[in-house]
């Protein structure tokens, strides 16, 4: 390449780049066309598809989605008790897991997030983010093996010398699985919100007077607040919509939204049903989106 | 001020979108009317119903193979003891889908496979919902030569020959059978009873699948004659309500409904569950661990299924799959599957080919099958409205998932 | 700053944690050495025999192989197009901003089955066929969510001061990009990536929706334990991708979570948690 060749590409580059730089919506859509058009057709097209598909009904023999408009769907899950059952079962096991894992990760990213050594900060790091390539199926089995007649947590127990105790197929141990899986997804955005609380607002609230406790509940938990709204949106709509743990780990009781709509769609073949199903979950994750958007969690997201 | 102007501005803009978007869908799809296959309304008879696949080709002549095959199949049905030797023979690599219920079957079989599975081994009460569906296609039986020595009830059964054209080939049958840990019971129970016995309260298992109402339905027969239950499968609303009570007042008893095979394997060995309602699997591979259980067909008998390799109407491996069903309906791998798993070959010459596997099996899983045997082994069928004396009030199948959803479980 | 009470009861709490977090995987580990193929407690025999059965398994051979490569391509994805909308949504005030951060928490706010029975539905509206695309589709729709998440949170930390500067002494804007910008956003990437390989490996109830006949690593661990026959041979799997994570998982921990940017967060004087 000549030098004027090299001249000539220097100028066009600079032509190009400064009448970007001038227009500075040609730069936006550039840069937002490719992921809001792929969001549009992946994503939104195919939640408009799902809720339309809540208003048709099946062929009972063939199971074939016949296009006839009505919202016999919806009303059976609302005047069904048994639905309704579900449906708050699904919603206060959720909040449950939300609240338990909320009380165990803030101590745990307090501790990661001001008074671990670097060091000692990687490792936990590390502790908690190799937990989450074991395969989710693999660990809730070993949940089984752990609450199992005769399993460790019995046999542990009779070491103790404490009685057996019966958790398998029970909401105890859904609850507990539940708990277990979504914790790190719990302590990343606290530790996140935490390790961000410049340590002088903390000194200046010392200087001020005020003691630990005091310090914790006027200074930090705020602070850290949009974390721990952030980390609750995850352990909220994963429990929400899991199936697979109830299946595996939960007993005759241990009908959740997620199985609903699983059999719906998996086993029953009842398309429109399972869309009507899913969106009870959708609304109550809206709701939880507006408040937790009141608290200014979503910036943390 | 300018931010909440542009909030504003974007709702009013996504809102918008949204509409617009709705609006174009449902112009789309509201104009074109009711869905592919189904011209019976609400689950009528299946006199007077066409197979939409009837009139497909059939192949004529085995071609070269595709090089895969994808299966959906019950759990135990694809051992590589005999598909690696399949496998070798062929070159087709067998894919395994594993199902657990007849629904899960028809699900996933859904349009024609999707293009995507061959055969489904699916059992006589999905057999009939598939094929109407047109979701499965002929087969040319005359490429099966092993079906020459099928027993006759098995050569062309209602369930997969329609007006004289194959959907698939017959595989195996076998029972719904009582299992019991031999330690919780020294003596063999003769009778369902015992799961309706508040006694084992905690310990009983049986399936999550709304087809158990046909247990029920069974056990009734012989218990409750006054309601006059004469087919499992073809309950009136009476008979039906009965069935479910029945088994609403098992609920307490059970600790898990098994939805997977392996579940009830768990629970066994574990003692979980001391008593229930299995299938020839779980024994099998509760015995080869050395776990001491027994399993029985009470007094009352049992239900059963009657399974089907069979053809999906979108199958992209054809040539194999062809390959499959021969290999499969041969006597030696008949005998192989039903020693192993535990149930009753279609193919009457395995029964020589089993007792070499293992002593006095062809006698314990009844492959020279009596027909008293036959006789008390009630096959699963799809429950549809109009019963088979041409009455309409029996309870479809549609309403047994209702029910076993909403007040069984 | 803490009394040495609360930080001994701290100690303490962070030891009860990390062994709930880990006795599950140490059973895991333990089980792949399992004689017996139905699982129960204790372990009576125990053997080496499931290692060589998973090596010679072609089949899930083919299943790691397929997650690797949808993984991949998921994070690939994801990393071009979530950096893109969040330096988009991060730089330039337009109308719709809102809407579109809004848009962008659902694919993880909303539960998985949703997404997968939406897709699902879709599919099957447009007849496209199930497998390993659509896999692929499912799988980058929450793999962007990550990564933008991530690249927005590090935009926000950064101060603007430096990319300005850069272009004061006559970068171009794709130099400054290229130059500046991006070196500064290489951890919350590198995390981002991590993030969303691993969320998209481990996939199951999207995945269970959205595949063909063909298995992922969860689809093939699921259907093994529908069998209840191969169970040792999952635990052996899952160690091995144990194992093989580790040091992905140490280096990754290095640069994104406890580094440089941590101290520097935090003696940040007392002004906003932001620009300075």
């Amino acid at each position: 390449m000549t030098a004027g060749q090299v001249a000539e590409q220097d100028r066009i580059g600079l032509k190009l780049s400064s009448a970007l730089w001038r227009r500075p919506w040609a730069r936006a859509t550039i840069l937002l066309t490719p992921p809001l058009a792929w969001f549009v057709l992946a994503y939104l097209v195919a939640l408009v598809v799902l809720l339309i598909t809540a208003f048709w009904q099946i062929n009972p023999f063939t199971t074939n989605i016949e296009r006839v408009w009505t919202v016999s769907n919806f009303t059976q899950i609302l005047s069904s008790s048994a639905y309704r059952g579900v449906i708050l079962r699904t919603a206060g096991m959720a909040a449950a897991v939300t609240i338990a894992d909320a009380i165990v990760a803030f101590p745990f990213a307090y501790f990661m997030a001001r008074i671990a050594s670097r060091r000692a900060r990687t490792a936990l790091f590390v502790a908690i983010l190799l937990p989450l390539w074991a395969s989710y199926l693999a660990k809730v089995y070993s949940w089984l093996l752990i609450f199992t007649r005769g399993g460790v947590l019995d046999w542990t127990l009779s070491k103790v010398g404490l009685g057996q105790v019966h958790l398998i197929y029970t909401n105890w141990a859904v609850f507990t699985v539940f708990a277990y899986i979504w914790l790190p997804f719990m302590i990343i955005p606290i530790y996140a919100a935490l390790e961000r609380i410049p340590n002088s607002q903390l000194e200046a609230s010392q200087d001020l007077g005020a003691r630990t406790w005091l310090t914790m509940r006027r200074v930090v938990i705020p602070l850290a607040l949009p974390g721990i709204g952030a980390g609750s949106i995850f352990t909220f709509s994963l429990t929400l919509g899991d199936y697979i743990t109830p299946l595996l780990v939960g007993g005759t009781s241990a009908n959740f939204m997620g199985n609903i709509i699983y059999t719906n769609i998996g086993i029953a073949n009842n398309v429109p049903f399972a869309a009507a199903m899913a969106v009870v979950p959708i609304v109550i994750m809206a709701i939880y989106l507006l408040c937790a958007r009141a608290l200014g969690a979503l910036e943390a997201v | 001020m300018t931010i909440s102007r542009a909030c504003l501005g974007s709702r009013r803009l996504t809102t918008g979108l949204a509409l617009a978007g709705l609006a174009l869908i449902t112009a789309a799809c509201g104009s074109s009317g009711g869905s592919g296959g189904s011209g019976s309304g609400s689950g009528g008879a299946t006199a007077g119903q066409t197979v939409p696949t009837a009139n497909m080709p059939v192949l004529q002549k085995i071609g070269k193979g595709e090089g895969k095959l994808n299966l959906i199949a019950w759990e135990g049905y694809l051992k590589p003891l005999w598909v690696k030797p399949f496998e070798q023979q062929t070159g087709c690599q067998v894919n395994a889908k594993y199902a657990g219920s007849s629904d899960e079957m028809v699900a996933l079989m859904k349009n024609g496979g999707g293009g995507q599975y061959d055969m489904v081994s699916s059992s006589g009460d999905a057999d009939l919902r598939i094929l109407y569906a047109g979701d499965a296609r002929p087969v040319n039986i005359n490429l099966i030569p092993s079906w020459k020595n099928f027993f006759p009830a098995f050569q062309s059964p209602p369930f997969n020959t329609i007006n004289g054209v194959h959907y698939g080939v017959s595989l195996q049958w076998g029972p719904n059978v009582l299992m019991y840990s031999k330690k919780a019971f020294p003596t063999a129970p003769t009778s369902w009873s015992v799961i309706y016995d508040s006694k084992y309260k905690g310990q009983v298992t049986v399936p999550d699948n709304a087809i158990q109402i046909a247990d029920a339905a069974l056990y009734l027969e012989k218990h409750k004659p006054s309601l006059g239950i004469t087919d499992p499968y073809e309950l009136t609303q009476p008979q039906f309500q009965a069935a479910v009570s029945l088994l609403a007042g098992q609920r307490p008893l059970i600790e898990k409904y098994w939805a997977l095979a392996s579940q009830e394997i768990f629970d066994f060995k574990n003692g979980n569950a001391t008593v229930g309602a299995g299938w020839p699997y779980q024994v099998s591979a509760l015995k080869a661990d050395k776990f001491a259980i027994g399993n029985a067909i009470p007094t009352e008998g049992a239900t059963g299924w009657a399974d089907t390799w069979m053809l999906a109407a979108k199958a992209p491996d054809i040539n194999c799959a062809y390959m499959w069903m021969r290999y499969i309906s041969t006597p030696q791998i008949q005998a192989q599957q039903a020693v192993d798993y535990g149930e009753t070959p279609d193919n009457m010459l395995a029964c020589s080919y089993m007792d070499k596997i293992q002593a006095g099996s062809c006698e314990q899983y009844h492959a020279n099958a009596p027909t008293s045997y036959f006789k008390s082994i009630a096959l699963w069928k799809t429950p549809v409205a109009t019963c088979d004396n041409g009455k309409p009030d029996c309870v479809p199948y549609s309403e047994w998932v209702t029910a076993w959803n909403t007040q069984v479980k | 700053m803490e009394p040495r009470s609360v930080r001994v009861a701290l100690r303490i709490w962070v030891g009860i944690v990390l062994a709930f977090l880990f006795i599950p995987i140490v059973l895991i580990v333990l089980y792949a050495f399992n004689k017996s193929n139905i699982e129960s407690w204790p372990i009576s025999n125990f053997t080496l025999h499931w290692f060589s059965v998973a090596w010679q398994d072609a089949q899930v051979r083919a299943a790691f192989l397929l997650s690797a490569r949808v993984a991949l391509v998921a994070m690939a994805l994801a990393l071009i197009l979530g950096s893109a909308v969040a330096y988009a949504v991060h730089q330039f005030k337009f109308f719709g901003r809102e809407a579109i951060s809004l848009l962008l928490v659902l694919p993880l706010a909303l539960p998985g089955i949703i997404t997968g029975i939406a897709l699902n539905s879709l599919f099957a509206f447009t007849g496209i066929r199930l497998g390993t695309l659509t896999v692929i589709v499912g799988h980058t729709t929450f793999c962007i969510v990550v990564v933008f998440n991530n690249v927005v949170a590090r935009l926000r930390r950064m101060s603007s001061s430096l990319t300005e500067a850069s272009m004061d002494l006559g970068a171009r804007g794709w130099q400054t990009m290229r130059l500046v910008t991006l070196p500064m956003l290489a951890t919350a990437l590198v995390s981002g990536a991590l993030l969303a390989f691993a969320l998209s490996f481990d996939e199951v109830i999207v995945t269970v929706f959205t595949a063909g006949a063909q298995n992922t690593l969860p689809l093939w661990i699921f259907g093994a334990i529908r069998l209840g026959q191969q169970l040792p041979e999952v635990n052996v799997i899952v160690t091995f991708v144990i194992a093989l994570t580790i040091i992905p998982v140490v280096i990754a921990a290095r640069i994104a979570g406890a580094g440089a940017i941590t101290r520097s967060a935090r003696n940040v004087p007392v002004t906003t948690s932001g620009a300075p």
